[in-house]
């Protein structure tokens, strides 16, 4: 079977050329409510929590907020990008295209992914403006956010492909990733929680992404980067696994 | 059914048509409500011909197109072109297809050149801007091509579809209501464009509403009713067996009846027995008119003007359909 490059090439251009047109969304927005959570909790309780484990608190939090905006970006970004076109209708035309799913999941992933890191690469950036960091494993840094953003475009995806309303495309980012996202971690370590909390937060998946990225940033780890990598592997399977389902299935793709 | 008479050979029955670029066998559609659209179609389309399918609305023909282009999945029945299967080697059978859908749904916030070169790519083929700047100059929207789409009228958001469609140079162009809401001087663009384009040996197979659309272009027409496939005749031959003539007389005195003199012809009474309407066979012979015309000297009979038509392909239809129901 030969892919279809030219296809994958003309969505991925047509994707980001929809990043470039609203720019200001996509990128500005995400810059500036980043900020302000330093402004907030930087300042404000930074203010109070000299240090975390050694770290300052300004720069504890920055793997946090930045996995935080990765998560919501490749969520909001990849299932908004294939939503769309089935509620316009423009997606007869891939249907009718000589593609097959796994053209279509490249690139409306992968276009969504780059977004987000791109996004997250800007806020690294822009917490310089406010606080020193320095990052440890630089390599591992760009995995975690290479790795986290791909899987939760791949996660993002399968929900714009369920989604047969604004409803629904709404309900999964905020029902579920947000808390996930807040409660994982980003403005504290887990070891500051009452033990029984300790325990139940390891539930929580996005916990081992916040704590591994904020490794590769300190040596900081509230769970073994080993166990990090497993977890952001397991969830990317089992991605892998609803997408390949949707492809044998047609799952909500055509009557 | 309608099309045996041109498939009765052994010979042709047991090898496939070398000359159907599109082959439908056995085609069913029962969408997910429990709908069935197709019912068993049997359909070969010629490779080169411009074919119609007409049909009432609701009958299956974007159920039909659809199936072919990958749009909806098919039910039973087997559908090649170009010798591949649809199902199994769809990329090769997309590739060589266009679609210009019924609906209008095109990317508002493109440009004309971004989107017409995007369906290019997606099509698999590299970028060929000579080829885009061609397409848009037969549309004309060459002036319109780095406009967002949103800014155009309905009829050259239509133009754009069709610009996509044909951006990677298709073998095999299906057209479902291209003209619909557009005007008669655009209709008139897009026919001689579909001409040009049969020219170069592209296949077309059109659905219209229109009927004097298919009258001019076809070669060949299909009517579907209801999910089945009624007739599929040559445009001259149907028009021709099912098309009827008439001549209409108007008489200068009313008339009560028709004089028995004249009873050998097939004539009957019109508007209030002031008109006289002599239906007869274009293909017969004599067509019988001379004959007439003497005899009503003859009988005393006078007129003071004459008219002829034929059965358009419309009425035809509108009978088809009615024989259908019944
Ligand atoms: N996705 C669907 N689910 C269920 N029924 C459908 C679906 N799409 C079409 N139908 C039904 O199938 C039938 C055929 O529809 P189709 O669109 O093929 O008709 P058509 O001949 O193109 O009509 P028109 O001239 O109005 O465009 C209709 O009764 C329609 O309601
Ligand atoms: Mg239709």
């Amino acid at each position: 079977m030969t892919l279809n490059f030219q296809a994958i090439r003309s969505i991925y251009k047509f994707e980001m050329a929809r990043t470039r047109r609203t720019l200001m969304q996509s990128v500005a927005a995400p810059v500036i409510s980043t900020s302000l959570y330093f402004v907030v909790f930087g300042s404000a309780i930074g203010s109070r929590i000299t240090s975390v484990e050694g770290v300052s608190y300004g720069a504890f939090i920055i793997p946090g907020l930045i996995m935080l905006t990765l998560l919501t970006q490749s969520v909001s970004n990849a299932s908004f990008g294939i939503y769309f076109p089935k509620f316009v209708g423009t997606i007869y035309e891939i249907h009718s295209a000589p593609v097959s799913f796994i053209e279509i999941v490249v690139s409306y992933v992968g276009a969504a992914a780059t977004k987000s890191v791109i996004v997250g690469l800007i806020i690294l950036a822009t917490a310089r403006v406010f606080v020193a960091y320095d990052i440890a494993h630089p390599l591992w840094m760009v995995a975690f956010l290479l790795l986290t953003a791909i899987t939760f475009s791949l996660f993002g995806f399968i929900i714009g492909i369920w989604a047969d309303n604004f409803e629904k495309l709404q309900v999964i980012p905020l029902l579920i990733i947000t808390p996930l996202t807040f409660l994982g971690g980003s403005f504290y370590s887990i070891h500051m929680l009452p033990s029984v909390w300790q325990k139940i937060t390891l539930a929580n998946p996005v916990v081992y992404l916040i704590s591994g990225f904020r490794w590769s940033f300190y040596g900081l780890a509230d769970v073994n980067v080993g166990i990090s990598l497993v977890a952001i592997f397991g969830f990317l399977i089992l991605c892998l696994i609803a997408v390949s389902w949707i492809f044998r299935t047609g799952y909500k793709l055509k009557s | 059914m309608q099309n045996a008479a041109i498939s009765n050979t052994p010979q042709t029955n047991a090898t496939p048509a070398t000359d159907a670029i599109v082959s439908i066998k056995g085609l069913s559609k029962t969408y997910a409500s429990g709908f069935t659209a197709l019912k068993h179609i049997d359909l070969d389309i010629r490779r080169g011909e411009i074919f119609a399918l007409l049909g009432p609305n609701g009958a299956g023909k974007t159920t039909l197109i659809n199936i072919v282009c990958g749009i909806v999945n098919p039910g039973e029945g087997s559908v090649a072109v170009a010798g591949h299967d649809i199902v199994r080697d769809f990329r090769a059978t997309r590739a060589i297809i266009g679609l210009v859908p019924q609906e209008l749904t095109t990317d508002a916030f493109e440009t004309v050149w971004n989107t017409v070169s995007f369906s290019r790519g997606l099509f698999g083929k590299a970028p060929k801007p000579a080829h885009i700047e061609q397409v848009l100059k037969d549309l004309a929207l060459w002036d319109k091509r780095n406009n967002k789409i949103l800014t155009l009228s309905g009829g050259m958001k239509r133009r754009v579809m069709i610009a996509k469609a044909l951006s990677h140079e298709p073998d095999v162009l299906f057209l479902d209501e291209p003209t619909a809401g557009v005007d008669v001087e655009l209709r008139r663009d897009m026919w001689n464009m579909v001409r040009r384009l049969r020219e170069r040996g592209v296949t077309i197979i059109l659905t219209t509403h229109y009927i004097e659309e298919a009258e001019e272009m076809a070669d060949r027409v299909g009517v579907i009713n209801k999910g089945g496939l009624i007739v599929v005749e040559e445009k001259h031959a149907l028009m021709r067996k099912l098309g009827k003539k008439q001549l209409i007389l108007q008489l200068h005195k009313r008339m009560g009846g028709i004089p028995g003199s004249l009873a050998s012809y097939d004539l009957e009474l019109g508007a209030d027995g002031t008109e006289l309407i002599y239906t007869y066979d274009t293909q017969a012979e004599r067509t019988g008119i001379t004959a007439l015309l003497r005899d009503l000297g003859a009988a005393g009979i006078g007129f003071k003007d004459l008219s002829t038509r034929q059965n358009s392909l419309e009425e035809i239809f509108v009978e088809l359909i009615k024989s259908e129901r019944e």
